[in-house]
């Protein structure tokens, strides 16, 4: 009989060349199609192929399927695969005990300790077999064996051990191979393809072979909202939601950008879509990326751009010039550890500090921060909202851990999309002439009679000619302030996550830790505790509503990835007692990590 | 009939008096009036520099930018909107030194924009520091004892970048430099125009022997595509080319027919002239070559687009009822 369970979370080590992170993928989205919520957590090194078989060299993919909603990837593992045993001694800490392990035992053989850096005599499996259920497979074998009329090269045989693995899985997790084949042969033609199904279906066959119905698997079906679903990933949202802003502001968008890691993904997005109005453009560099997409922002398309924290340093001088023109911009800062080229695969918040205060001069910009895949699309709609409606760049964070995850994604009305109105165009009206909300007009090149020059030397009132009056100075950095704080009439509610306006303890966070604390608040909710979760969408300005919020609780503690940023802003504008719950370790908060500090908050107290 | 006043904004021009910058503004604005351009249609963008505030006193759109990215910011405009006629104003700091690396991608992407370089060979807004096209030796503010920098050569560096059009030109002759200002927009492409600008301030006297009519004809060469190239008091002097060595002959002693037919398409002799910064030196179009143009080449390679419906509905979806 199969075993029935409300959650699994699955956790996949091994080489970062065994192909982890699509045979992750290939198996969430399944789940997702068969109706579980899933939520995953990709952790590769930073090199290409790391020293093969090392653990400095191990790639692993995380995964919590469920049968209700579910907001993070979940905390201990139920099952871990692992491809080899540098990808065991890694991540062995994170199966429970009792746990199933999944070993691949060719990467258990001396040669494999040996570059792990194990002693000849060690005896991994051994030792796990007395505190796990451990099913040991010679994949690689069974791989060949499967494989032995292919054509293929050996070296591409042993390479599809990733499938064989799949199939496997599918059968323990009561997955269904027809879709599962259907959907590999989408991807993967000719001899590769036949090769891959191959290997797919003796992984498949396996299970029943081997008679392991005990370890299967059944995660029922949730309930979803009907409507087509795809999963994506968080660039993918990202590139979705440029494509939206084409739609919505009846303008093209120019994403300029230059390959950093984790930003990078944007622009692959974009120029594979090729959605209507949206030109992806690869500069020559971070500086050329932010200019040229200022440059198009004057010409009457939207200029966006991404980087990572160094990359956004680098753009900080131009950031400041599209300040000083009033120009819209899209800034999009895939956060990753830092500083320096730090932890480039890893997640960090560490790069609040730099959107808020790392430009030159009183240089103030909307800054808002993407708390789920799901909502990437519907946030670059409204960060190009407020860009191209107030005449400012715009800052959008979002992190490693963003792009890189997973989520089911229904496919939006795209009638409920927001329109995006430039302002006025009048050529009667003076370049900085203000509306009522302090914003200029929008006269782009081609417009006759609109002639007018902008550029980095401080600007007239009005006129926009330069302008070195003392006065006026004062007055432009008041009125460029005042135009952004203005920018809060596009802000919807306060987003409380889960929980009431009053009580003993609100948490506060941004970003994407929204999953690990909104899973952590809801578990000391069932226990009876009277907490509550806020997830701020903007943290420049910041929403009007909060400080009052916070008067109904007792306690407060602000969780987030860094050494205290946003708690540091929070504190220069109240007298509130804060409490810091955070780490900068590269890694993701855990649920349940979080609730257990919270709870001790809670005793504390 | 415009006229170059047309294309003059109302804003005082600023430059210091008798700087060669106010000729490069009246040959532009004429030249402008001449091609009967739009100054509706019309963007100057410059980067930081005394010839980057040149944009402000053209009655056209303009973008006085970030030192060294106005080629960055002119590839967005066209990449924007491809039928905008931009020009790009820089100095030989702004281009050469900060700006580099703009310049080159801008160079061999060959984005639709041409480029004025100012070439003073100084700092000029920063008040006299060297540039990276002084000579060596030049004594500076910050190089009283000589610069020891090996200077850039603007022309090796574009043909070395791909560029496909380079000229040169000069602040004192008008009449040459509205014809290069008029063939570098004429080309299409990115097209290097280098103008030799007296910075009578900081640099004064830096090009006298080109620009000063007393020696200009024995040191300066007007290029002429197909025409021997000659120069000196009544064309006396001849290049030849022996092998691959420049040799400036007597044309008393060699029949023009020997010497040097320039020919603006040939590379490698447009490399060979681009190499001549001693005492004579080539002014014109020393190199060009049709290569299609960045922007159209973006804009035709993403001609097939998709909807966002279209878009969201690739790869494996599924629906719930």
């Amino acid at each position: 009989m199969t075993k029935i369970q409300s959650h699994l979370v699955v956790l996949i080590a091994g080489d970062s060349g065994d192909g982890i992170q699509l045979l992750g993928s290939q198996l969430i989205r399944a789940a997702a199609q068969s109706g579980q919520d899933v939520r995953t957590l990709s952790d590769f090194p930073a090199e290409i192929r790391a020293p093969q078989g090392t653990v400095s060299g191990v790639s692993g993919f995380q995964f919590q399927m469920a049968s209700e909603a579910i907001f993070d990837p979940g905390d201990a593992a139920d099952v871990m695969v692992a491809f080899n045993v540098a990808g065991w001694m890694k991540h062995q800490g994170k199966l429970k005990a009792g746990g199933l392990l999944l070993a691949s035992t060719d990467g258990f053989d001396a040669r494999s300790k040996a570059i792990a850096g194990l002693p000849a005599d060690a005896e991994p499996l051994a030792d796990a077999h007395s505190r796990f259920q451990v099913l040991e497979v010679d994949f690689k074998k069974l791989t060949g064996e499967a494989l032995k009329d292919s054509p293929l090269s050996g070296k591409e045989k042993s390479r599809a051990k990733n499938m064989t693995i799949l199939g496997l899985l599918t059968w323990l997790y009561s997955q269904s191979a027809p879709a599962m084949e259907a959907d590999l042969k989408r991807q993967f033609a000719g001899d590769l393809g036949e090769a891959n199904i191959l290997a797919f279906r003796a992984g498949y066959h396996l299970g029943e072979t081997a008679e392991w119905t005990a370890f299967r698997r059944e995660v029922p079906q949730r309930k979803a909202q009907p409507g087509t679903y795809k999963t994506i990933s968080g660039s993918h949202a990202i590139a979705l939601g440029l494509a939206a802003v084409a739609r919505q502001l009846g303008r093209s968008v120019l994403y300029a950008g230059y390959p950093i890691t984790p930003a990078s993904d944007i622009l692959h997005e974009l120029a594979r879509l090729r959605p209507d109005g949206v030109l992806p453009f690869q500069a020559e560099d971070e500086i050329a990326s932010v200019t040229a997409a200022l440059g198009a922002s004057f010409a009457g398309s939207l200029g966006a751009t991404a980087s990572s924290g160094p990359g956004i340093s680098l753009k900080g001088e131009g950031l400041g010039l599209a300040v000083m023109m009033e120009l819209p911009l899209i800034v999009i800062n895939v956060q990753r550890g830092g500083p320096s080229t730090g932890l480039p695969t890893k997640m960090e918040q560490s790069d609040l500090f730099q959107a808020m205060y790392g430009r030159h001069g009183e240089a103030p910009m909307p800054i808002m921060a993407i708390k789920r895949t799901g909502e990437a699309m519907f946030d670059m709609v409204l960060a190009a909202k407020m860009a191209v409606e107030s005449m400012t760049p715009v800052m959008v964070l979002s992190d490693a851990y963003i792009a890189n995850s997973a989520e089911p994604f229904r496919l939006p009305d795209l009638a409920g999309l927001p329109q995006i109105t430039p302002p006025h165009a009048d050529v009667q009206r003076l370049p900085y002439a203000r509306d009522e909300h302090g914003v200029r007009p929008w006269i782009t090149p081609g417009t006759p009679e609109g002639m007018h020059r902008l550029g980095g030397l401080e600007t007239e009132a009005n006129t926009g000619h330069v302008s070195y009056d003392a006065a006026n100075h004062q007055q432009m950095i008041r009125e460029r302030a005042k135009k952004v704080q203005a920018v809060t009439r596009f802000y919807g509610p306060l987003s409380v996550e889960v929980g009431a306006p009053t009580g003993d303890l609100l948490v506060v966070g941004w970003g994407s830790t929204y999953g690990a604390l909104r899973t952590a608040v809801e578990a000391l909710r069932d226990a009876g505790h009277a907490v509550t979760h806020v997830h701020l969408k903007h943290l420049f300005p910041l929403h009007p509503d909060l400080f009052s919020f916070m008067e109904g609780f007792s306690q407060i503690v602000v969780a987030e990835l860094n050494e205290g940023q946003l708690i540091h802003v929070l504190r220069s504008q109240t007298t509130r007692e804060l409490v810091f719950l955070g780490q900068t370790s590269g890694q993701p908060f855990g649920a349940l990590e979080v609730q257990q500090r919270l709870a001790q908050h809670l005793s504390d107290a | 009939m415009k006229s170059g006043k047309d294309f003059l904004s109302d804003q005082e021009v600023r430059w210091c008096p008798g700087c060669g910058d106010y000729s490069v503004l009246k040959q532009f604005t004429e030249v402008l009036a001449q091609m009967d351009a739009d100054p509706a249609n019309t963007v100057v963008v410059s980067g930081i520099g005394c010839a980057s505030r040149l944009p402000y006193y053209v009655n056209a759109y303009g973008m006085h930018s970030l030192h060294g990215r106005a080629p960055a910011v002119a590839t967005g405009i066209k990449l924007a909107n491809p039928s905008l006629d931009v020009w790009i104003i820089t100095g030989d700091g702004d281009a050469l030194s900060i700006g580099g690396n703009h310049l080159i991608h801008a160079l061999r992407r060959n984005v639709g924009v041409p480029i004025l370089l100012f070439n003073n060979e100084i700092y000029g807004l920063t008040k006299g520091q060297y540039s990276p096209t002084s000579r060596a030796g030049a004594i500076s503010k910050s190089t009283p004892l000589g610069s020891i920098d090996h200077p850039v050569n603007p022309q090796t560096l574009a043909l070395g970048a791909g560029a496909t059009f380079l000229a040169r030109s000069m602040d004192r002759h008008p009449a040459h430099l509205r014809e290069m200002m008029t063939r570098a927009k004429a080309h299409g492409g990115s097209a290097l125009l280098e103008i030799y600008q007296n910075c009578n301030v900081f640099h004064d006297g830096a090009f006298e022997a080109f620009t000063d009519k007393k020696t200009q004809s024995d040191h300066a060469i007007f290029l002429e595509h197909g025409q021997p190239i000659t120069f000196g008091v009544d064309h006396d002097k001849a290049l030849w080319l022996d092998g691959q060595t420049v040799r400036i002959v007597s044309t008393m002693e060699r029949p023009l027919s020997e010497c040097w037919i320039h020919d603006e398409t040939d590379a490698m002799k447009g490399f060979a002239l681009a190499r001549m910064t001693g005492e004579v030196r080539p002014f014109g179009v020393l190199y060009r070559e049709d290569r299609p143009i960045f922007e159209a080449q973006v804009h035709a390679a993403h001609a097939q687009t998709r909807s966002l419906e279209e878009v969201l509905a690739l790869g494996r979806t599924w629906t719930v009822e």
